[in-house]
């Protein structure tokens, strides 16, 4: 069983220079639970390595069920001389909703 | 003025281009104190430095008059004083220009308070020596090139402002946080030293700085994460008691949503370290934040805490840097992508036969690449447009990048749609942290108040 991040939670990219930081908010507290075990800083870094060059820190907030990840060098050197479209990058929280992870969004992982 | 125990603050834009309704609306019948007008972001003020050389009657955001226009009226009929960072490059002018438009809608003489001192281009050439945070490297590179450096002032100098009693308060560059934070100090009484209600400020500035970003913007995902009214979302308000009580809310009948859901994706919102936001005020620690649904169209907020301000400003160094050109062309039905990437062989080729070089080019296939970049699995779409970017520290150079995919008009591929080209001049950012004690914000009164 599969379950993508868009299942279990919601995102909001945000920018400061040429780095951008996506959290990850849980709908449940089986979603947090599936999130904060499978969603690692190497999970996001293979997701996003052809966009950023990292490194990438992983915060956690449990009281907000809410992982927030800081990816550095990720906005073509910035938003005011970046030649990317999207130079805030503002679209790359749905590269995190389309991370895959194990599992279903009705129940938590099985124990690995 | 008599402090109060407990004020309503309310967002009048997130950003320069924001719409006009939901600031009226506050304004109107939101029985907010206080409205708080974000409009800089983080390169505004040096483009605005370039146009008030030019004109120096300018130099502050585009839409000021139309803001004003908007909710000046209101504001001086309900007693709603505007605090608003729109002064750019030229608070002074910015003021001005208020006050003028205030006589023409027959509102007389309305007082605008001016905060400088943010100003610190020539205390940044005095001071070569200074590293920027991005590389550790010393600024005196960058000042042939540098356009402006501003720093970041903090809630002090709005409640200072504020204590003069004009209707307007006019900035230049203020933190985004500090701009509510200081009708806080100001309106509450409290001291600039009580970093429990710093905390509790800063964490109201920090979420409804962006405005509708709280309220159901950069939210609606249809059919997933859907709120009524999308075409009219409100703007928030903070209600913040003097014992440091805080609630958010938007207008019962405003589109969008205010929720737990809204509200935990804006906290974390251009946040680094979560146990250490960095304002002129304080450092900000959110991971003990919870929020509570009060009602359907409020928010209750507790748990913020803070450390000491740090001993420095954050400095933003505006500085030339080259030109971008770029160039668009559309394909759609068979081939088009085959077609676009042969579009995009012959502009290169061009270029180089043109003898042009640059340090940077980048090509999008606008349907399949242009956002979350090129994978092997991107299924080819049936429409897609071939985007040319580079960038020069030659006018020229950059300039011809435009022309070749404008000349694909006639001789590319073919099926060639909707091409449209493009010049601009960049102005980069970089930041540098300035010792508290070499910066002097200063407030200063247009009119009498």
């Amino acid at each position: 069983m599969s379950v993508t991040v868009y299942e279990l939670g919601h995102a909001r990219a945000g920018d400061k220079g040429n780095t951008s930081n996506v959290s990850v908010i849980a709908y449940d507290e089986k979603a947090w639970q599936i999130l904060r075990e499978q969603l690692t800083v190497e999970r996001v870094m293979h997701a996003y390595s052809h966009i950023a060059k990292g490194p990438i820190t992983r915060y956690e907030l449990p009281k907000l069920r809410a992982l927030n990840f800081v990816i550095e060098n990720a906005l073509g050197g910035g938003v005011t001389v970046s030649l990317a479209q999207d130079a805030h990058g503002k679209s790359l929280s749905y590269v995190m909703l389309g991370i895959e992870l194990a599992g279903s969004p009705g129940e938590p992982a099985a124990p690995r | 003025m008599a402090v109060k125990s407990t004020i309503r603050v309310g967002t009048g834009s997130g950003f320069s281009d924001d719409r006009f309704e939901p600031a009226r609306d506050l304004a109107e019948r939101g029985g907010v104190d206080y409205l708080v007008f974000e409009c800089l972001a983080e390169r505004t003020i040096a483009r605005e430095t370039l146009t008030r050389l030019k004109d120096p009657d300018r130099g502050y955001t585009p839409y000021l008059i139309e803001r004003f226009q908007a909710v000046l009226p209101a504001c001086r009929r309900n007693g709603v004083r505007i605090v608003t960072n729109m002064g750019a490059a030229n608070p002074i002018g910015a003021a001005r220009a208020v006050r003028r438009e205030a006589k023409a809608l027959g509102l007389g003489d309305v007082a605008v308070a001016v905060v400088t001192g943010d100003d610190v281009t020539e205390i940044v050439r005095a001071n070569p020596q200074l590293r920027l945070m991005e590389s550790g490297e010393p600024v005196e590179a960058l000042l042939p090139r540098m356009a402006s450096a501003n720093a970041y002032l903090g809630a002090d100098v709005i409640r200072d402002a504020l204590a003069t009693g004009a209707p307007v308060v006019m900035t230049g560059r203020v933190a985004d946080p500090s701009l509510f934070l200081g009708t806080m100090l100001h309106g509450l009484g409290w001291s600039y030293d009580d970093y429990p209600k710093l905390a509790v400020g800063t964490l109201a500035g920090h979420l409804m700085e962006c405005a509708a970003q709280l309220t159901g913007g950069c939210f609606i995902d249809p059919g997933k994460k859907d709120a009524e009214d999308a075409v009219n979302i409100g703007f928030p308000y903070a209600d913040v008691a003097q014992d440091g009580g805080l609630v958010l809310g938007k207008l019962t009948d405003s589109g969008g949503r205010l929720d737990v859901q809204t509200c935990s994706e804006q906290i974390l919102y251009e946040m680094h370290d979560p146990a250490s936001y960095i304002t002129p005020d304080c450092v900000l620690d959110v991971t003990g934040v919870e929020f509570d649904q009060e009602d359907r169209h409020r928010v209750r907020a507790v748990g913020a805490r803070a450390k000491p301000r740090t001993p420095s400003y954050k400095v933003v160094v505006g500085y030339h840097d080259g030109y971008i050109g770029e160039g668009e062309v559309g394909y759609a039905g068979p081939n088009a992508l085959a077609r676009a990437k042969l579009a995009e062989h012959i502009v290169r080729e061009r270029l180089r036969l043109r003898g042009y070089t640059f340090p940077e080019i980048r090509v999008d296939y606008i349907g399949m690449s242009s956002l979350h970049g090129m994978t092997d699995d991107r299924p080819e779409p049936y429409e897609v447009r071939m985007r040319f970017a580079a960038r020069s520290p030659d006018r020229k150079a950059a300039q011809a990048v435009g022309f070749e995919v404008r000349t694909l008009h006639v001789n590319g591929p073919a099926g060639g749609g909707g091409g449209t080209h493009a010049l601009r001049e960049v102005l980069g950012v970089k930041s540098i942290l300035v010792p508290r004690e070499l910066v002097q914000p200063r407030v200063s009164v247009e009119g009498s108040s």
